[in-house]
């Protein structure tokens, strides 16, 4: 009840920009900036006219949402566990990392955005391709951060695998990948937002499905309020993927926290 | 079962070269408790170290129970100097203490057991669930000491090991070290820079010199009776060890009657 409460005290300022907004629009009639209640009737539209029996859901929102969402995640994840895994190894190797380290300085320097042409035409326009892009272009945070927390493990930690003579998996797993773990939980972090960017980007030059596509179906029909309601469905996407990412974070990195506090 | 000769190490070279140990000799008998004293930064952890096999000396050799260590070897535990970074802060104390049993051929259950078996010796067998952050420094350091028991080592390193808890922890812990020496029969080279504790817990007393270390004394300790903090710190024979020890440590010369070898 007190979360509840005070989760609403955080969010006080949403109904009143909300307001805000709404009159403004209404006074200034502009079809550019329709009203956000033009606009839920839309998204209501787009998304909420389907049969009852699923869930009043449309082909639209069913098509689209999952398929987006569904690369996403399938793209964060990728490039989370090559990205960990990779960087684990370049971590410890230091020998490695010297020769890596310039190409990736390189290939992380490179905007994302601009890989599409080449990976458009590397695959056919299609879910394979966009799940390339996400990958090759949020790799890199996830990857570096990897690197930097397994090469900065304590010499005392390290000492005790060595003495008890933990395996070469042993010390993989049970010293070095938690020790790198908040690390590379900020690497993750910044990788998911940039992977629901590049997701519309790739949507919007080459998909025939998604909420990037949906949203430039509706711009070429003129559709402003559907337009804004994708907006509006991307920045949900985005807070609740923010949220739930946070809170797996407080869970996974619970001993980090508390361990920093009180040393 | 512990032989060290001619131990040398430099680190670095060139100019900036420093010279931490200088052709150490020293032998340790079965069951042995050697403590281990010098001045602050004359190479006691590097000596350790080398021991451990987690250096490898630039010169001489370390030969444990006959075989020359090259990597760390199966049987050797080490308790930290540092009780903060000592015991990983990811595992519960359990895992920690279980942590190098995973090596052995038990199962999960055995393992389980003698975590359990060793953190009573500790007197924390409540603590198993916790997590090394929610105890005490004092606390943190018997839970060291718990998993190199548990692993049951025939040698056990210990580098300042208390060095970094308050005064009574301190004498708690020098107790618990000679109570489960006397349990499990390791030999024991315990490393410090408190004259004091070195005479209070060994049986041998070896002195290092300033850097370069070098060993210059070995001193037998033969007191009567069980150890016990307070009378034995005021018997006749302490206190003249404890003085012969502080003036070797010094790097005054010692009276020739007293020193053992
Ligand atoms: N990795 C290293 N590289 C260069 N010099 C080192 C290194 N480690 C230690 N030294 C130097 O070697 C000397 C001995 O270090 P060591 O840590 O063995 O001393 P110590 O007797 O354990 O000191 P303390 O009582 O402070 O723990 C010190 O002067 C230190 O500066
Ligand atoms: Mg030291």
């Amino acid at each position: 009840m007190k979360r509840v409460l005070r989760a609403a005290g955080r969010l006080w300022a949403v109904p009143v920009v909300l307001v805000v907004w709404e009159l403004v629009t209404r006074a200034a009639e502009n079809l550019s900036f329709p009203p956000p209640t033009t606009i839920a009737a839309s998204m209501y539209e787009m998304w909420l006219t389907g049969p009852p029996e699923r869930l009043w859901l449309t082909d639209a929102a069913l098509e689209n949402i999952p398929a987006s969402v569904g690369r996403l995640l399938a793209g964060w994840v990728l490039a989370g566990v090559i990205g960990t895994a990779v960087g684990l190894v370049l971590g410890r190797r230091p020998l490695y990392f010297r020769f890596v380290d310039p190409l990736v300085q390189f290939a992380r320097a490179i905007p994302p955005p601009m890989l599409l042409p080449f990976f458009m035409a590397l695959f056919a326009i299609g879910p394979q391709m966009q799940i390339n892009v996400i990958v090759f272009g949020i790799i890199w945070p996830v990857l570096i951060n990897a690197a930097e927390g397994a090469r900065h493990i304590d010499r005392q930690y390290v000492d005790t695998a060595r003495v008890f003579g933990l395996s070469l998996k042993q010390r993989l797993f049970l010293l070095v990948l938690p020790a790198a773990m908040p690390k590379i939980f900020a690497g993750l972090r910044v990788s998911l937002s940039l992977a629901l960017i590049l997701m519309v980007i790739s949507e919007l030059v080459g998909s025939t499905d998604g909420i990037g596509f949906q949203l430039l179906d509706a711009q070429r029909s003129y559709d402003l309020p559907g337009v804004w309601g994708t907006i509006v469905v991307l920045g949900v996407l985005g807070y609740v993927l923010n949220s739930a990412f946070l809170a797996a974070e407080r869970r996974v990195l619970s001993w980090h926290r508390t361990a920093k506090q009180t040393t | 079962m512990l032989e060290i000769s001619n131990l040398t190490h430099t680190y670095g070279s060139g100019p900036s070269a420093h010279n931490a140990l200088d052709g150490i000799d020293l032998t340790v008998a079965e069951g042995e408790l050697v403590c281990i004293v010098g001045p602050s930064g004359c190479g006691k952890s590097t000596l350790l170290r080398s021991i451990a096999g987690l250096l490898r000396p630039t010169g001489g050799q370390v030969v444990l129970n006959g075989s020359p260590v090259e990597q760390t070897p199966d049987n050797l535990a080490v308790v930290f100097q540092d009780y903060s970074r000592s015991l990983f802060p990811w595992m519960s104390v359990a895992d920690n203490v279980s942590l190098p049993l995973r090596r052995k051929a038990m199962d999960k259950k055995q393992r389980k057991d003698a975590a359990l078996e060793a953190l009573e010796q500790v007197g924390l067998e409540s603590a198993g669930a916790k997590y090394p952050w929610q105890l005490s420094g004092g606390m943190q350091q018997r839970v060291s000491i718990a998993r190199a028991l548990a692993y049951r080592p025939a040698l056990l390193l210990m580098d300042e090991p208390f060095g970094s808890v308050d005064a009574q922890t301190r004498e708690e812990l020098e107790d618990l070290t000679l109570r489960v020496r006397g349990h499990h029969n390791m030999t024991i080279v315990l490393i410090t820079h408190d004259i004091d504790e070195s005479v209070y817990v060994g049986d041998r007393v070896v002195v290092l010199s300033k850097a370069p270390a070098g060993i210059v004394g070995d001193l037998r300790v033969d007191l009567p009776g069980p150890r016990d903090q307070i009378t034995t710190r005021e018997h006749p024979d302490f206190v003249h060890l404890r003085a012969e020890v502080g003036r070797l440590v010094r790097g005054m010369r010692s009276q020739p009657a007293s020193a053992s070898q």
